[in-house]
């Protein structure tokens, strides 16, 4: 087992709804605990509103938790930490056409970012550096596309000039929130495999954050499953996808497309129901008013995680132990 | 299958630019039957959206449509007026936005928006256009409630829903369904999908269904149209598509998305990107991203050919039949 570079304890982070006099509490995240190693890919996967964006964003700084800790690295990390720390934990976002200055030229971010990250880097040899972050991340010949403007690059090759970014800061995590979701189908697998290019040649570790099963099968070495801002399933991405413990990680399974699959395994239940917001929520296992197998006990308390196998854990009172 | 309901001929759209003009629909022709499904898949940019639009008529300066016709039950839409093409819009044609968040009025109750569409193409009376309104949400699974609803109080697969119930207000033959799913999360993608199916096949409408994502509508649609950069690549039963691609570049796109299935094993995807639509290379479009490309492919653009069920835009697959 590789060091642990990222460690996070009962995260939770709350944001106060409704209106001006309203106490409600939403509930993004809640006592959320995982573990990130170096040179893992480690994917978050959930819908829309089960929490994964805002743990990337409270890893990220961009909120401060609630509640729970968050270790880097082995130090504690703080609400005012430095840009060090931020640094070693960059983040790429889902929208390649926001989250690039448009007025400006590629190289100029890329060279501001190894200028404010990499003081050990001559002035006169940044721009060798940038050119060959592009490279690393597939933007052929680096020079050229150092000197373009983001809308003469594609989407495909925006969320690439990301990943360059991020890794200008030689991170050892880099957060990915939905990188590829935005891009087209044909051009996502080749955003995985920078991905995994990364990992295997540069040896980070990256959080990938996603709703797409597959895309999190093809990257990922280990997988948490989030509902409603918990974890309901951790482990190994084979034995998750091979043998799915949880009714929810069932439920996303069966619902994933493939076109692979026969059509009579689309013929299941019908299952309209989407995530909870949880707001003031009370004990009781979340998943339990969508659940096929939920019992009196799933209603009034939380279940806690249940070890399942050294590499495999799920908080449902009806899997096997 | 009986006789088509939709027939597009050698249709092309033309998008004004400041290069010259981008060929964004380059001969399309297909045929929808009464009660078909047929998808449309690509990458972004192929055209799939603006063919939808030309036949919808929805296209504005600077797309127009500079060749062909698309006939709708007989009667050719590119050469009606306005008023015409008003009068046929939602009561035979309707279409399904991409997001429902900006198609719906997010100042309207649904029930109100459903009452303005009625107002418009029929005479009905309040209490008709209230009962047709509750039918129509109910064949959506949504409560009569939301009626009072505002679309900010449904969540995005509602909504979407919502947006598939307006579109069968008034029962059209033909639904044109744009991306309808993909601002979804892949639960409520999969239960929308089923509904537009199963009410389908009860309501006897026709689809014509766009989208980038053709895992999709694998198990839905009853033919596949794959277009790339303007043309229709390959066309034919959807299962059997998918089972056998034939095109070298559906067979890209079938390599370019992981499965759940199987043994781990590396994609590639499809190298390069879409040809410039200003300026389209000689020969086959697709031939500068094609591995097996020949000289020939570089020279002369391959034309469709239908060899039972299948029709294939590719020197390579039809050398025998076109000899």
């Amino acid at each position: 087992m590789n060091e642990t570079i990222l460690k996070v304890e009962s995260l939770s982070r709350f944001f106060r709804v409704g209106g001006f006099r309203s106490r409600g509490q939403l509930h993004a995240i809640d006592e959320v605990s995982f573990e990130v190693a170096s040179g893992e890919i480690v994917a978050l996967v959930g819908e829309s509103g089960s929490g994964k964006s805002t743990i990337a964003r409270v890893l990220a700084g961009l909120y401060p938790p609630s509640s729970g800790s968050i270790f880097f690295e082995g130090r504690l990390v703080g609400r005012r930490s430095s840009r060090a720390v931020r640094g070693h934990m960059p983040m790429v976002f889902q929208d390649p056409f926001g989250s690039i200055n448009p007025v400006l030229h590629v190289g100029h971010s890329l060279l501001r970012s190894l200028k404010l990250h990499r003081p050990d880097i001559d002035k006169s040899k940044r721009f060798d550096e940038a050119v060959a972050l592009v490279e690393k991340v597939g933007l052929t010949p680096g020079a050229d596309v150092l000197g373009r403007y983001p809308h003469e690059l594609s989407g495909g090759q925006r969320q690439r000039l990301g990943f360059a970014q991020a890794l200008s800061s030689r991170p050892s995590l880099i957060l990915a929130d939905e990188p590829v979701s935005m891009l087209d189908v044909s051009i996502r697998i080749g955003l995985l495999n920078v991905m995994k290019g990364l990992r295997d040649d540069e040896g980070v570790s990256l959080l990938y954050i996603t709703h797409d099963l597959a895309s999190a099968r093809y990257v990922a070495d280990r997988m948490i499953v989030l509902y409603a801002g918990r974890i309901v399933e951790e482990g190994s991405t084979e034995e998750v996808i091979g043998s799915p413990q949880h009714p929810y990680t069932r439920l996303l399974m069966s619902t994933a497309p493939d076109p692979r699959l026969p059509l009579a395994d689309y013929e299941g239940s019908e299952d309209l129901g989407e995530p909870p917001k949880v707001i003031d929520p009370g004990p009781g296992c979340r998943f339990a008013p969508r659940c096929p197998l939920a019992m009196e006990q799933c209603r009034l308390n939380t279940p806690a995680m249940v070890e399942l196998s050294p590499t495999n854990r799920a908080a449902c009172f009806a899997v096997k132990r | 299958m009986s006789r088509p309901i939709l027939q597009i001929r050698d249709l092309r759209v033309e998008y004004a630019t400041s290069s010259g003009a981008a060929r964004a629909v380059d001969g399309v022709t297909l045929d929808l039957a009464q009660g078909e499904f047929l998808a449309i898949v690509g990458e972004s940019g192929c055209g799939k959206t603006t063919l939808l639009f030309a036949v919808a008529q929805l296209l504005t300066y600077p797309a127009s449509t500079v060749g062909g016709s698309v006939l709708f039950d007989g009667v050719d839409l590119t050469a009606l007026s306005p008023e015409e093409l008003r009068v046929r819009r939602w009561r035979d044609i309707s279409v399904v936005m991409q997001s429902a968040m900006n198609a719906l009025n997010p100042t309207l109750t649904i029930g109100a928006q459903l009452a303005d569409a009625c107002r418009a193409h029929t005479e009905w009376d309040d209490k008709r256009i209230h009962e047709r309104s509750v039918e129509v949400l109910s064949m959506v699974s949504i409560d009569a409630v939301h009626l009072k609803s505002f679309p900010f109080q449904l969540s995005g697969g509602m909504r979407q829903r919502a947006m598939i119930a307006m579109a069968l207000l008034l029962e059209p033959k033909l639904v044109i369904m744009d991306e309808p799913t993909s601002a979804l999360d892949v639960v409520a993608q999969r239960s929308l999908m089923r509904q537009v199916e199963s009410l389908r096949r009860q309501l006897g409408f026709s689809v014509l269904f766009v989208t980038h994502d053709m895992s999709v509508v694998s198990h839905f649609s009853d033919r596949l149209a794959v277009m790339y950069a303007g043309q229709v690549v390959e066309l034919g039963r959807t299962r059997e598509v998918f089972d056998r691609p034939e095109h070298p570049y559906s067979k890209g796109l079938m390599e370019a998305f992981p499965s759940l299935l199987g043994a781990p094993r590396r994609l590639t995807g499809i190298a390069g990107t879409p040809p410039s639509l200003v300026n389209p290379p000689p020969g086959c479009l697709f031939a500068p991203r094609c591995a097996h490309a020949t000289d020939e492919c570089r020279s002369v653009l391959p034309e469709l050919i239908t060899n039972e069920e299948r029709a294939v835009r590719c020197h390579l697959v039809n050398p025998v039949v076109r000899s």
